[in-house]
């Protein structure tokens, strides 16, 4: 018999009393994982304030928003699939799910999402697709042919039809957004073994987090491209994405502590190691990075009057940065604690990939991984352009009373 | 008779529910779950294992044997069956190791390579430990592919065929007795050998004891030795907390084991 290799022993460095079998077993990919499947619920949210709760301000980026929830909903399963040890069996799941396991449904709750996001883009765009199915030559003429689905009627009525189904579907989509990011969360919460991650709270705790990421991948992103397109940034537009990230951060934050604060007062058996792992181990992950770096600072930055462009590119980076480094710190901190409650192991993610599996588990991966939807958004964006429409201040500041009446 | 579609409907659905309910009494009622109401334990054929920690001396010869035995690479850091060393110094401060899984067994008073004189130790003791082949087993539960299951005669096995890798069982597993088989891939684990004990033989672990430790057989059956253990003696599972009913029972378990 050959020796092979023990997973997880790459990167896995024991200290004091660990069990023999204990290694970092989900690691960086299952942190990357609820990361970008983060982003799309919030993103997704996001375009559902403008189309649901009309926040007329919000015009200029709802289609945009919508979009880049579809680019990163592609990617969103990726990761896992960089994780299994066995990728090539990954049907698996789709012919035998077995749905005692929380991780069974994924596929159908993934599914049934993507068809929402997919169907709202189409109405969406329907107008502009059968335009350019008749304008445009050649083989982008074919791919706008074939995306009308045959659906070329683009009367008043049929319009007021598409706007009708967007409502709709952007309505059902919230809860939507809610169940596969919640469900991800509780992926986590319901592993007995693991005292960081077993608690209620942690659907919610990773909806929050989920959102204010969404929100501000969408301002960080948006910038950006607008910038790169040369097109004029409505104020309105950033202040209004930058006050629902504020209020969608302090319930996060709340969240977050008092899942601590509960841990701390109940002090349970594994309180002792797990909070040398909060205070100590992951004490500038945690406090620093996570909470002080990736919420409180943005929050006081987004606070502070007279919120512009740039205030807010840097605040929305501070959270991105901040709920990824959340997204670790659940994920590998967690694991950090050895179930004996007697011991650590600390994970060092494999940079050189000397081997398959270092290339697979590795920084790489990631990189690749994490850069994916930015360029699907970029291809996306030629068959949908999200960046073109030009809007003035007068477009999409918030309407008074009186003009609502009218619109 | 005529029916309008909303009483068609209405009528539809009251007879639906009304065969479903019977039905679903009938999984309530299963032979088996009654039986294990009457009897604490029921009466089909289960597996069970006895392990006296007051016997065991920290050879090894189990861990080196379950290696050979289901081929896992010997020299691999990952094992079906170990055994932990517990060390209590006059402090009060607890010492645990198991270097190596303790294949090659404890021949030097070296807990975590710390030298601790014998006059500082208050107690030690060895512990082996395997899969728990527990009734409610949560690996089980969470296989998103069911290719982990339970035996009828309770013991937990992996179909290698199947499983995905995703190692959703490795940490739902208090014991950590789950691990990736080096050379296979997957999910690997103790099956208290089970290609030996339906032929009738021992667990090789169980088998290559010198000191009687380890014993397995039938929980419901009154003649084997398993049950007389477990009937008459004081005996305790590892984190019953869990809720998983662990079917590796102990004698001499002390509050410091993990």
């Amino acid at each position: 018999m050959t020796e092979g290799h023990v997973h997880g022993e790459l990167w896995t460095i024991k200290e004091l009393f660990t069990y023999p079998n204990e290694y970092i077993y989900w690691t960086v990919h299952i942190a990357v994982y609820p990361y970008i499947t983060g982003l799309v619920a919030g993103a997704f949210v996001l375009s559902s304030l403008y189309h649901v709760l009309g926040k007329e301000e919000l015009r200029p980026v709802a289609k945009f928003s919508l979009i880049f929830s579809f680019a990163l909903l592609l990617i969103a399963p990726t990761p896992l699939l960089f994780h299994l040890t066995q990728p090539f069996r990954g049907y698996h799941t789709i012919l035998t799910p077995h749905f005692y396991s929380a991780i069974a449904a994924f596929n159908l709750v993934y599914l049934s999402y993507m068809a929402i996001v997919a169907a709202e883009i189409w109405f969406a765009f329907r107008k502009f697709i059968v335009e350019q199915s008749e304008s445009q030559t050649g083989f982008k003429r074919l791919i706008y042919k074939v995306l009308t689905l045959g659906s070329t009627d683009v009367s008043e009525k049929a319009l007021h039809l598409d706007e009708k189904m967007i409502k709709i579907l952007a309505a059902i989509g919230i809860p939507a957004a809610a169940l596969l990011h919640g469900y991800v969360g509780f992926i986590f919460g319901s592993v007995k073994t693991v005292p960081l991650w077993k608690t209620p709270l942690m659907p919610f705790i990773f909806l929050m987090s989920a959102v204010i990421s969404g929100i501000a991948v969408c301002i960080f992103t948006y910038i950006i491209g607008m910038k790169f397109a040369k097109k004029f940034i409505c104020t309105a537009t950033i202040r209004s994405m930058c006050n629902a990230l504020v209020f969608f951060l302090v319930i996060a934050f709340l969240l977050e502590i008092i899942d601590i604060v509960f841990h701390a007062y109940t002090a349970e058996e594994f309180w002792g190691i797990l909070s040398q792992v909060l205070f100590d181990r992951f004490a500038v992950k945690i406090i620093v990075i996570q909470w002080g770096l990736g919420m409180i600072l943005p929050l006081i930055l987004l606070i502070l009057p007279r919120v512009d462009t740039l205030r807010a590119f840097i605040a929305a980076s501070l959270v991105l940065m901040g709920v990824f480094m959340m997204r670790w710190d659940v994920v590998i901190g967690g694991q950090s604690m050895s179930r004996s409650f007697a011991g650590f192991m600390e994970y060092n993610l494999p940079i050189i990939p000397n081997s398959v599996e270092a290339f697979k588990e590795g920084l790489v991966a990631v990189i690749i991984l994490l850069s994916a939807p930015f360029i699907i958004l970029y291809f996306m964006n030629k068959i949908f352009p999200v960046f073109s429409e030009v809007f003035n201040e007068d477009d999409c500041r918030i309407l008074t009373e009186e003009e609502k009446k009218v619109h | 008779m005529a029916l309008t579609r909303r009483e068609l409907l209405k009528k539809g659905l009251l007879s639906i529910c009304g065969t479903l309910i019977p039905l679903s009494a009938f999984e309530l009622l299963k032979p088996d779950a009654m039986a294990s109401l009457i009897h604490p334990y029921s009466k089909k054929k289960r597996w069970a294992f006895t392990v006296d920690t007051t016997k065991c001396m920290g050879c090894g010869m189990c861990v080196k044997a379950c290696k050979l035995e289901n081929e896992i690479p010997f020299e691999a850091e990952v094992q079906r069956t170990w055994v932990e060393r517990y060390v209590q110094t006059k402090k009060g401060e607890v010492i645990i190791d198991s270097p190596r899984g303790a294949r090659y067994g404890f021949t030097k008073n070296d807990p975590q390579g710390k030298n601790i004189p014998e006059e500082e130790i208050t107690k030690g003791f060895f512990v082996p430990k395997l899969c728990n082949h527990c009734e409610k087993p949560s690996c089980v539960q969470v296989c998103p592919v069911g290719a982990t299951y339970k035996t009828e005669d309770g013991v937990v096995l992996v179909d290698r065929k199947w499983c995905i890798g995703c190692g959703y069982c490795i940490n739902n597993c208090p014991y950590f007795a789950r691990f990736f088989h080096p050379v296979h891939n997957v999910a690997e684990k103790c099956t208290w050998c089970y290609h030996r004990i339906n032929k009738g033989m021992n667990t090789a672990c169980a088998d290559s004891c010198a000191f009687g430790v380890r014993k397995i057989g039938r929980l419901n059956d009154s003649e084997s030795e398993v049950h007389k253990i477990i009937t008459t003696k004081r005996v305790a599972v590892l984190k019953p907390e869990f809720g998983n009913e662990p079917h590796v029972f102990y004698i001499g378990l002390d509050h410091i084991v993990r």
